[in-house]
């Protein structure tokens, strides 16, 4: 899948695991809300003071975003008060991100307003900081750029999108976010999925991003030497080479059907025909139920595209139908599929006769409301025109099949000016170089140091993947037990005191086999101190080993401190399964010495 | 060649080597630091090495001149610019705050202001609201006058830090009124998507066609944006430091409320067919908040040489005992003293406690529930237009709103 034409670009945006980046609230999100309040938010004065007057009806017409006030939002995020200083907690955070993706800090921060005026931010612009340059990392496939890494805030959560209305909630609104911007330096879906995985480890290194669904986003951008078109969303690590592997064969192929297409002379005629006579007795019930509604069947002729929009090969009639479901129309029906759908071969004889087609040409019908046919057929006139050329640059979404589909066109060049709520932070070297000093150990040392605590690679690598390694370290110096305690922490949940359990499984009150059901137990629910006292054998070690001393006197006498061999097999006789054999041999030992030192 | 701001430059750093185009240093940056707009948008601030131009360029200020259709089925309105959020842009290449140059750029930041009226614009001064003084209101007071037998009615945009001070001393100034006196502002600048100065100022100019022969104040009633209110220009105060409903009715409801249409929910004095001008100021009023701990010579400081002076009691409308042989002694010596309450809400009253007793037996003037900025205002009006006598007899009456016999618990 190699070529030197593809070039593949990652973006990703990770939320911290702090308070919000210029309020004090909490990062987390919230099921409950206080309050609700409306906004409008207008196109403002472009720098030449021009207002764009389509823009402005546009926004006069639908934009009503309705905010849900969230326990975790104060003023900051209702726009009802100026920015505090940025979270220099975050910050940090993102600093050192910065310094372990080998990137080089800026030395004055200047925090900026990025206008988006979709509802996403109550201010209706997103603050954005560049924060460091020129970065890298090293993968298996060769060194990858990392020209910009950004601390930004998070948008507000979309909660519901109405007729004239969208509705957010503000819980999300201010978490921070680092931007980490790949340059287009990837050539294959495997080695997208290798950067991914590196620098989500390397985020995950610093113990402070938020986990979880929807705390790290993923942008990837395909480009194979025409238009860009940028996957959103494309999180899921393990579908990755899937969805960029057949984002490189869509574009492949829509070059092919470009080539075909120019060398056939092909042409879209950007009339719209009324075709509503010939289907007067349809029996296609889509048809039917749209013309008793009042609406029409409308046609676009496109010279020279027949076989193209739907063959062996070729799929362009997929994309036409993708461009109109946005704006929800679904009934969206092409020459390289008819007749089907109930739409007779006498009905598309009759249209191709309308049309004057020949055997080469090709036709589309929206049947809809006359306006919204209209604008779905527009649509469909530019999406044909641009397969003449080639690849046309969009946005598109990740579906859970491999493959993607069309969600909108490329955002324009984002508009950017300096927010100045919010003086600059000048970063001096002494910080910098104490910040090197305390950077987290890279994935590929850590791993090293979790072996060393007697586990192998594979597993270290996973307690890295779950971000469990440090609780696992803490643990396993205090306690032991390293293949034990990493396994309750890859099996169980986030809310286990896994310290309590292993605290208890030391302290002998119950076999680490145990350990597991426990883990298990406590993770559907029940109360950790019920379950260990479930757990918790009621043998007094120290009567049973006690007994077993004065019983085999004869056999201490005889061999003294070999006799703990045979003293133990006897004791966990008694004892397997309920008490953990590490504290009995320990017991034992103890108390086998004594026994030996008083009868000297 | 010198790199100037605007240029498009390369700079060595220890770092590296950037391109952008150099902006201006910010006040807030280190004085080592260089600021560079990258190509991408970002602004960085970098220690340079050496700094080489590689395009000349200039920052230029854009005024536009537009022309405005004239049409004779609306009403002209008047447009008097003074400065403030509401009247100010950013220079999106700097992010530098700048004022509005014309009045057209500013009603041009809402153009649906074309299809209420005709647009007669100028601008006053431009200062910074902290910066009003009364020389400021007299000069607005005048210019209404003039703009009134032009236009139906006026629009102030004016900064909300001292907006309702003016409104004031408008209301004063001008006992009648040919047209409406809208006073309107913004607590989040017209650069921004989310700024309430479009709501406001159309609001403002809905009212600006009205009868209302009053000075009133046009803002946000909620932090929605779904209408605003009209607030009496003695009424009026900004109770909070940046929300959009910061403006509020204080001991009376709103006069009403503008979204698609004007609402009047009480009485109001109707335009008459002249607007009279009595524009005088006596600026040796002072306005003095008491607080515990206040010691005779700071208040004898705070009342030396004032012809008069309002002092916001704690309570009913209380100051310590050990003032009240100062406080007598100035009344003596002739200077005009009125009590208001710090409380705001609620009608001061020196017959409940002795030391209000006191108080009126010295000849403090309680001043029923008259916000306290407006009563320094309404002073320095009626000492510079009345006197003495007069003026202490018209202080605690009624005359543009500014007090009322009735509150009602349900506001």
């Amino acid at each position: 899948m190699v070529n030197d034409s593809v070039k593949i670009g990652l973006e990703i945006h990770q939320q911290l695991a702090t308070k919000k980046l210029f309020c004090s609230c909490d990062s987390d999100l919230r099921d409950e809300v206080l309050y609700r309040f409306e906004r409008v938010l207008r196109p403002t004065q472009s720098e030449l003071g021009e207002i764009d007057r389509a823009a402005l009806e546009e926004s006069a017409k639908k934009r009503k975003f309705i905010y849900e006030v969230t326990p975790n939002s104060c003023l900051v995020e209702a726009d009802e008060e100026p920015p505090h200083e940025l979270n220099r907690d975050a910050l940090e955070i993102a600093l050192k991100v910065a310094l372990m993706l080998n990137a080089k800090i800026v030395d004055e921060i200047h925090v900026m307003r990025k206008i988006v005026i979709d509802g996403s931010n109550t201010s209706g612009f997103q603050r954005t900081a560049l924060i460091a340059v020129d970065g890298y990392i090293e993968t298996s496939f060769g060194r990858v750029r990392i020209p910009t890494i950004c601390l930004e805030e998070e948008a507000a959560r979309k909660i519901e999108e109405r007729d004239n209305a969208v509705v957010y909630r503000l819980d999300r609104l201010g978490i921070p976010l680092i931007e980490i911007s790949t340059a287009p330096d990837m050539k294959s879906g495997e080695e997208v999925r290798e950067v991914a995985q590196t620098i989500g480890y390397i985020l995950r290194a610093t113990k402070r991003v938020r986990r979880g669904v929807g705390t790290i986003r993923q942008d990837i951008n395909v480009s194979t030497g025409q238009g860009r078109v940028e996957i959103k969303g494309a999180s899921r690590l393990n579908m990755v080479p899937k969805w960029v592997d057949n984002e490189i064969e869509r574009q492949r192929t829509l070059a092919e059907i470009a080539e075909l297409l120019k060398s056939r002379g092909a042409e879209v005629d950007r009339t719209i025909y009324d075709v509503t006579d010939m289907f007067s007795t349809t029996q296609s019930n889509i048809i039917k139920g749209i013309l008793k509604k009042g609406g029409k069947v409308m046609a676009v002729k496109l010279k020279g595209f027949s076989g193209v929009l739907k063959s062996e090969k070729y799929r362009l009639g997929k994309e036409l139908a993708e461009r109109v479901r946005v704006i929800g129309i679904k009934g969206l029906f092409h020459s390289d599929e008819l007749p089907a759908y109930g739409i007779t071969d006498d009905e598309v004889s009759k249209v191709k006769e309308m049309l004057n087609l020949s055997a080469q040409d090709a036709f589309v019908l929206i049947a809809e409301k006359p306006d919204k046919a209209k604008e779905g057929l527009e649509r469909v006139i530019e999406r044909a025109e641009n397969a003449i050329q080639g690849v046309p640059g969009e946005t598109r979404a990740p579906k859970d099949d491999g493959t993607t589909v069309y969600l909108r066109p490329l955002p324009g060049g984002a508009r950017m000016y300096p927010e100045t709520d919010i003086p600059p932070i000048r970063i001096y070297e002494s910080y910098v170089e104490k910040l090197k000093e305390s950077l987290p150990p890279l994935p590929a040392v850590r791993v090293e140091e979790l072996k060393n605590m007697g586990i192998n690679e594979e597993i270290g690598w996973q307690l890295i993947k779950e971000g469990v390694d440090d609780i696992f370290e803490d643990i396993v110096k205090k306690y032991g037990y390293p293949t034990i305690v990493a396994r309750a922490l890859l099996n169980g949940c986030e809310y286990v005191d896994y310290h309590k359990i292993f605290q208890n499984l030391h302290a002998g009150k119950f076999a680490k086999e145990a350990v597991d059901e426990i883990v298990e137990r406590v993770c559907n629910g029940e109360d950790i101190d019920s379950v260990i006292s479930e757990y918790t054998s009621s043998v007094d070690v120290d009567a049973v080993i006690d007994r077993i001393i004065q019983e085999k006197k004869d056999l201490i006498y005889e061999r003294g401190e070999y006799a703990f061999k045979p003293l133990m097999g006897l004791v966990m006789k008694q004892l397997r399964g309920k008490v953990d054999g590490g504290l009995v041999s320990r017991k034992l030992k103890e108390k086998l010495n004594m026994y030996i030192e008083k009868n000297k | 060649m010198h790199p100037e701001p605007g240029d498009y430059v390369e700079v060595r750093t220890k770092k590296g080597v950037f391109k952008g185009i150099l902006m201006p240093r910010n006040r807030f940056s280190d004085e080592n630091v260089v600021i560079l707009k990258l190509d991408n948008g970002y602004n960085i601030g970098i220690v340079p090495e050496e700094i080489k131009i590689i395009k000349k360029g200039h920052f230029e200020k854009k005024s536009h001149k537009r022309d405005i259709p004239r049409r004779d089925y609306v009403p002209t309105i008047s447009f008097i610019g003074t400065g403030g959020t509401i009247a100010s842009y950013v220079d999106y290449r700097t992010g530098a705050v700048n004022p509005a140059l014309t009045a057209e750029d500013l009603v041009f930041s809402v153009p649906e202001i074309v299809e209420e009226c005709n647009v007669r614009a100028s601008i006053l001064f431009n200062i910074l609201s902290e910066d009003m003084r009364p020389e400021y209101w007299i000069k607005i007071a005048r210019k209404v006058k003039k703009e009134l037998s032009h236009a139906a009615g006026v629009v102030i945009p004016h900064g909300t830090d001292t907006m309702s001070y003016t409104a004031a001393a408008l209301s004063f100034m001008l006992p009648e009124l040919s047209g409406p006196v809208v006073l309107v502002g913004a607590q989040r600048s017209s650069d921004r998507p989310s700024s309430d100065a479009y709501m406001n100022l159309l609001s403002a100019v809905k009212v600006a066609k009205t009868d209302l022969g009053e000075v009133a104040v046009v803002m946000h009633a909620t932090t929605s944006d779904d209408y605003c209110h009209i607030h009496r220009g003695t009424r009026v105060r900004k109770m909070h430091t940046s929300r959009r409903d910061a403006f509020k009715s204080i001991n009376t409801q709103p006069l009403g409320k503008v979204n698609k249409e004007v609402v009047f929910f009480q009485d109001y004095r109707k335009t008459g067919d002249e607007t009279v001008l009595m524009d005088r100021m006596d600026e040796k009023v002072s306005l003095i908040y008491y607080y515990p701990g206040m010691d005779e010579s700071t208040l004898e400081s705070l009342l030396m040489d004032m012809h008069g002076a309002i002092i916001m009691g704690t309570g009913l409308g209380h100051v310590g005992t050990h003032l009240l042989p100062i406080i007598e002694k100035a009344v003596k010596d002739g200077t005009v003293v009125g009590v208001v309450t710090q409380c705001l809400y609620g009608r001061v009253n020196l017959n409940v406690y002795s030391t209000g007793r006191k108080l009126k037996a010295v000849g403090v003037i309680p001043l029923e529930d008259m916000l306290p900025e407006v009563a320094y205002i309404k002073l320095m009006w009626l000492l510079g237009n009345y006197d003495i006598d007069t003026a202490k007899s018209l202080l605690s009456k009624n005359l543009r709103g500014e007090i009322s016999d009735r509150r009602m618990i349900t506001w």
